[in-house]
């Protein structure tokens, strides 16, 4: 049971992460694609980080389950996904996160996501910020920062 | 109204309904987002009531084509007035579409020696081109830009030519920037209006005073409520070139609201200011638009 314990709290980083590994990147936080807001408004619109969380957890479960775009995601690292959009949007919320993921170029490159996905991806995303009360407007301001990312996410 | 554009509007609204409740449940793809095709204009394209936008109508995206179809009924203090518009989106790049307005005259017919609810009646078609930008996308400081033409068709030649217009037909030429800026919850449209048309055609082309064109601005601001709801306002200048009806700016304050991905039901408090001769015509429009 100890050497169980031992083996667990050793492999913590990896264990708890589960990912599939990737391609070598660099890690900055500008790969978030945006810049940060400034001051605490919209962390606290947004329910701080567990909100956040729940928001991303809500709205990956819709993506992987939707018909329309699910399988797009079939093929994706759920458990990598999950970390690093919540790092993306708490780092963009400036709830106190840094980001360590990939560029958004990088991370949807030959996903095949045309404009009809991406909308969907978009209200999925609303209904997960709605279904924790955050006000319309601050989900506005928060889609203002996601929306200048299409050209990295869209197929031409 | 008289009895065919009536059941037309009827028809049309009925097949939109049925329409509707089929297509939410076999094709609920997700196209466009909620409202981003904005309401029919009063001539047919895609836009806000009074003015086109820079938006294709339809729900289809660059990789479609989509349909819209709008119904509208308006009264005003003296005059009643209807539009049937249909268009079709193709790709989110190209519109064409078609309306047919009718403006009832009422008891104003009968004091110009027209007789009591005469009818003005007008054929549009129109074609717009998206050019560079994007409503939603993109950076946030670059709207989509359109340009179109609207081609005019008065069906009561004999009539207008004798209120001073010089041509019974015309074309108008516009440029529509549009954003919807999201940090705001706001939908701003700005439209450059090359035309001749006297009360937007209904009146016929030119007249005594000018007969050339002359480029107006219009204008639409939107609040976003809700993904569903938003509210907002417009004004569309317009030329004066009838000595014997002065012609005012247009006004309007709205509300529209997405019942779902295909419907979606506007209201619109508008001011058209003089109109053949009578002052003041304030009134209340309804429409109904389906989009696919």
């Amino acid at each position: 049971m100890f050497a169980f314990t031992a083996m667990a709290m050793l492999m913590t980083p990896q264990v708890a992460a589960q990912e599939q590994p990737v391609e070598p990147y660099k890690v900055d936080p500008a790969n978030a694609g945006a810049t940060p807001f400034a001051g605490e408004g919209m962390a606290r619109a947004f329910g701080g980080q567990d909100g956040i969380r729940r928001i991303v957890d809500h709205f990956v479960t819709a993506n992987f389950a939707d018909r329309r775009i699910g399988e797009i995601f079939t093929n994706q690292d759920q458990v990598r996904l999950r970390r690093v959009l919540f790092e993306q949007f708490c780092y963009i919320l400036n709830a106190g996160c840094t980001y360590t993921g990939r560029d958004m170029r990088t991370a949807h490159k030959d996903m095949g996501v045309q404009q009809g996905d991406m909308n969907r991806l978009v209200e999925n995303l609303q209904a997960a910020m709605a279904a924790e009360h955050v006000p319309f407007a601050a989900q506005n301001r928060f889609l203002a920062k996601l929306a200048p990312m299409r050209r990295d996410v869209v197929e031409r | 109204m008289t009895a065919p554009l009536r059941i037309r509007i009827a028809a049309t609204a009925g097949v939109l309904c049925i329409a509707t409740s089929a297509g939410a449940q076999q094709l609920a793809e997700p196209g466009k987002l909620l409202l981003t095709n904005g309401i029919g204009s009063i001539e047919g394209a895609a836009g806000g009531g009074l003015t086109p936008w820079a938006v294709i109508a339809g729900n289809a995206t660059r990789d479609g084509i989509g349909v819209q179809a709008s119904a509208t009924v308006a009264e005003f203090k003296d005059y009643d007035f209807q539009v049937a518009g249909i268009s079709v989106g193709a790709w989110d790049r190209v519109e064409l579409s078609y309306a047919r307005q009718r403006f009832d005259t009422n008891w104003v017919g009968g004091a110009l020696g027209l007789g009591n609810d005469y009818k003005f009646d007008q054929d549009i078609w129109g074609a717009k081109v998206k050019l560079a930008g994007d409503l939603v996308y993109g950076s946030e400081w670059m709207p989509a830009i359109a340009a179109g033409l609207q081609y005019k068709k008065s069906l009561d030649a004999p009539i207008v030519r004798a209120v001073g217009a010089q041509q019974s037909e015309g074309a108008d030429l516009y440029v529509s920037a549009t954003k919807l800026f999201l940090r705001w919850s706001l939908l701003a449209n700005v439209t450059l209006r090359a035309t001749k048309a006297n009360q937007n055609g209904l009146l016929g082309f030119g007249g005594d005073k000018r007969d050339a064109r002359t480029v107006h601005p219009e204008g639409s601001l939107a609040y976003q409520v809700s993904r569903r709801f938003a509210v907002g306002g417009e004004f569309r200048s317009k030329p004066d070139n009838l000595g014997i009806a002065r012609e005012d700016d247009w006004f309007d304050a709205f509300a529209a609201y997405a019942l779902n991905r295909n419907l979606t039901a506007t209201v619109a408090y508008a001011d058209l200011g003089s109109v053949a001769t009578v002052k003041d015509q304030r009134g209340v429009l309804f429409q109904l638009q389906g989009s696919f």
